[in-house]
């Protein structure tokens, strides 16, 4: 027991002098399950999240935009790859991951049980969904746990292109003749308030991140990151003549801060808990790739064990 | 609710790339593949998108051999000690430094 | 620089290529998401890019021939179903992984070999896109390759299923062959290869990994024809209804 208190000093200390904790390093159990949890989750959001975005890859309307949205589609799938990756450092199992996912016992981002329904949701997400996941990747890149950091750091790279292409293609539209933009302002209002509950629910009710942020695997708040993203996205809005759709929303001068309206988080808990409009389909959507790759992971596995010069045993 | 039993994720394979030549290869990640051969395929798509990599080396993770923190100790501490295998162990007369070290 | 005639075939040639990349690339990133691996995903997302990516700059040198100010998402998305001049292997759903694999390797086959030849086209702005578009078919070609053996020799049912998807493809492999009207003279003014010497190529190497792989050539004496005139079959259709819809329903405005 003594020397477990020690460890856990010297591994408390470590954290707080700012250094990394590695895959082999000692770790407390707690900080082990939640990362690999919080991990997966975030592995489990990007391939999940290629669904939505990817049903428009064979409706983009330009040559350009196909292969813009193709490429970002992919990303994600890499990132969801280097994400399983760094929660396999930890001893997770990827065919438990994954089965997890497909059984529902572990969660994805709730943002992505909403359905896009127009071309505009792909500019929409891009701007706001890629923004704010971008807002809370770049204090994860800060985290304490070496490979989930460095992971995040490669994401953070790759994702400004995201959010980019999202404004890009919100702003031709938001310009464009009439139709196209009630078509962006229509995606703006179905999108805006789901963005701000992907950083989940406020402080006060948010019962992990006291551990989280001792353990710095969390380096600041839900709400602190929303206010982030809120005071970033407003203008940008605005300098594109959308309307935010917040009736209660206003600026701030003394704190410098967008203060909105009340966030309808019954529907977060709603949508967590099974009752989204496509928290079937996307599972279903999954679990059917999944059987029906059974076949060829299979074939390729047996493939490696017939031809040892691939080397290819267990 | 039936269980999802999946039968096989494949084996995994740690990513090491070189981004130009004469450079160190750096780790950079894994990949599931079946085999080598798919595992560098897998490989140069995953962690090559944007140009990032002249060569790629993978290797089974299972193969991978690595110190434990407990060896951390007797393995590395002792070479702190051997301050002679550094150039700053070594006084060089002025003179001599300022123009012709 | 060339007389108008040859630029016409040139036109079409194009057109006929950048053809069947967008719509093979549209049946390859149907795929995104539903992959058999994540890994998997990936690749087929990659090959799928590189395809669209293809069309994308053939047509881009099609349109600066024909001189029209058309542009090139004009002819990928305001064109019908009888103006497209894709062959018909490219526009066959995209199936089982077994199907969209041997379609890959037997495209991804005969792609090679054209593209190689075009690097020593008359007509440099082909030639110039053919060396960069060569190396990516070379990578396609590997992919598709690898994944014939692992299917090939993997189990029973991988075989089978191969074995399947090549029985259902075969009569669509001879219109890789042809080239519509515009061969004969092009190929005279050394702007495009025989497509003769490409067939005889492309038997030898699809024929290689078959036979490494125990997989059989059907014998079959009906071979589908007509694409390069317009010809198609009832699944091209659906297909540019859906890559066309968000483009048509609102024309003449920026995306």
């Amino acid at each position: 027991m003594i020397n477990e208190e020690l460890e856990l000093q010297k591994f408390e200390q470590k954290i707080a002098n700012g250094e990394k904790i590695e895959p082999k390093d000692w770790m407390p159990e707690k900080y082990r399950k939640q990362l690999i949890r919080m991990i997966a989750q975030h592995a489990h959001s990007e391939i999940v999240g290629m669904l939505p975005e990817g049903n428009w890859i064979t409706r983009a309307p330009s040559l350009r935009r196909k292969m813009v949205l193709l490429a970002k589609v992919q990303d994600e799938g890499g990132h969801g790859l280097y994400l399983y990756s760094a929660a396999e450092t930890l001893g997770a199992d990827r065919k438990d991951l994954i089965e997890a996912l497909l059984n529902g016992k572990m969660k994805y981002s709730n943002i992505f049980n909403y359905p896009t329904l127009s071309w505009a949701d792909i500019g929409i997400i891009g701007w706001l969904v890629d923004g704010a996941a971008i807002v809370n990747q770049t204090m994860l890149a800060k985290c304490s746990y070496g490979p989930y950091s460095r992971a995040m750091i490669r994401i953070c790279k790759e994702e400004n292109f995201h959010k980019r292409q999202g404004y890009e293609n919100v702003s031709v539209l938001a310009q464009g003749n009439a139709k196209q933009k009630q078509m962006v302002q229509d995606a703006l209002n179905r999108w805006w308030w789901q963005t701000l509950m992907m950083f989940g629910p406020h402080d006060e009710n948010s019962t992990n991140t006291v551990d989280l942020m001792r353990w710095k695997i969390k380096l600041e708040t839900n709400d602190s990151l929303r206010q982030r993203f809120i005071n970033l996205t407003i203008p940008q809005a605005y300098a594109i003549g959308l309307t935010i759709p917040d009736n209660d929303l206003k600026y701030n001068e003394k704190t410098q801060n967008w203060e909105i309206g009340k966030i309808n988080f019954d529907e977060l808990y709603n949508v967590i808990n099974g009752n989204g409009p496509c928290n079937r389909i996307r599972i279903a959507e999954r679990k059917k790739s999944y059987e029906e790759g059974n076949w060829v992971r299979i074939a390729a596995e047996n493939y490696a064990l017939k031809n040892k010069n691939n080397y290819g045993t267990k | 609710m039936a269980q999802n039993k999946i039968d096989t994720e494949l084996y995994l394979w740690e990513v090491f790339v070189q981004d130009k030549f004469g450079e160190p290869f750096t780790h950079c990640g894994s990949v599931h593949a079946s085999d080598s051969e798919m595992a560098l395929q897998n490989a140069r798509d995953a962690y090559s998108r944007r140009n990032e990599a002249k060569t790629i080396w993978i290797v089974k993770s299972s193969e991978i051999i690595s110190t434990t923190p407990s060896d951390e100790g007797p393995f590395f501490e002792p070479s702190n000690d051997k301050i002679y295998r550094h150039p700053q162990f070594y006084t060089i007369p002025k003179s001599v430094k300022d123009k012709l070290f | 620089m060339f007389e108008k005639k040859i630029e016409e075939n040139l036109f079409q040639l194009l057109v006929q290529i950048a053809d069947d990349k967008l719509i093979l690339g549209h049946r390859l990133s149907e795929w995104c998401g539903h992959a058999p691996i994540l890994e998997e995903d990936i690749a087929l997302a990659n090959i799928a890019l590189d395809n669209i990516g293809q069309a994308n700059s053939l047509y881009q040198i099609a349109v600066k021939l024909e001189n029209k100010n058309r542009s090139e998402d004009e002819l990928a998305f305001f064109r019908d179903e009888r103006e497209f001049r894709n062959i018909q292997i490219v526009e066959l759903p995209k199936g089982d992984f077994a199907f969209t694999i041997v379609r890959q390797f037997l495209y991804d086959n005969f792609s090679f070999l054209l593209f190689q030849k075009f690097c020593d086209s008359n007509f440099i702005e082909l030639s110039d896109v053919s060396k960069k578009i060569v190396k990516e078919i070379s990578y396609n070609l590997r992919h598709s390759k690898e994944w014939i053996l692992r299917l090939g020799i993997g189990t029973e049912e991988s075989k089978f299923n191969t074995q399947k998807a090549i029985d259902k493809i075969w009569e669509f492999t001879n219109e890789m062959f042809e080239f519509g009207n515009v061969e004969n003279f092009l190929i005279e003014k050394n702007i495009i290869p025989n497509l003769d010497t490409i067939k005889t190529d492309w038997e030898l190497s699809v024929k290689k990994i078959f036979d490494n792989t125990n997989l059989q050539i059907p014998n079959i004496s009906y071979f589908a024809s007509g694409g390069r005139n317009g010809f198609h079959t009832e699944y091209l259709g659906y297909l540019l209804a859906e890559m066309q819809i968000v483009a048509r329903s609102n024309p003449n405005v920026k995306w």
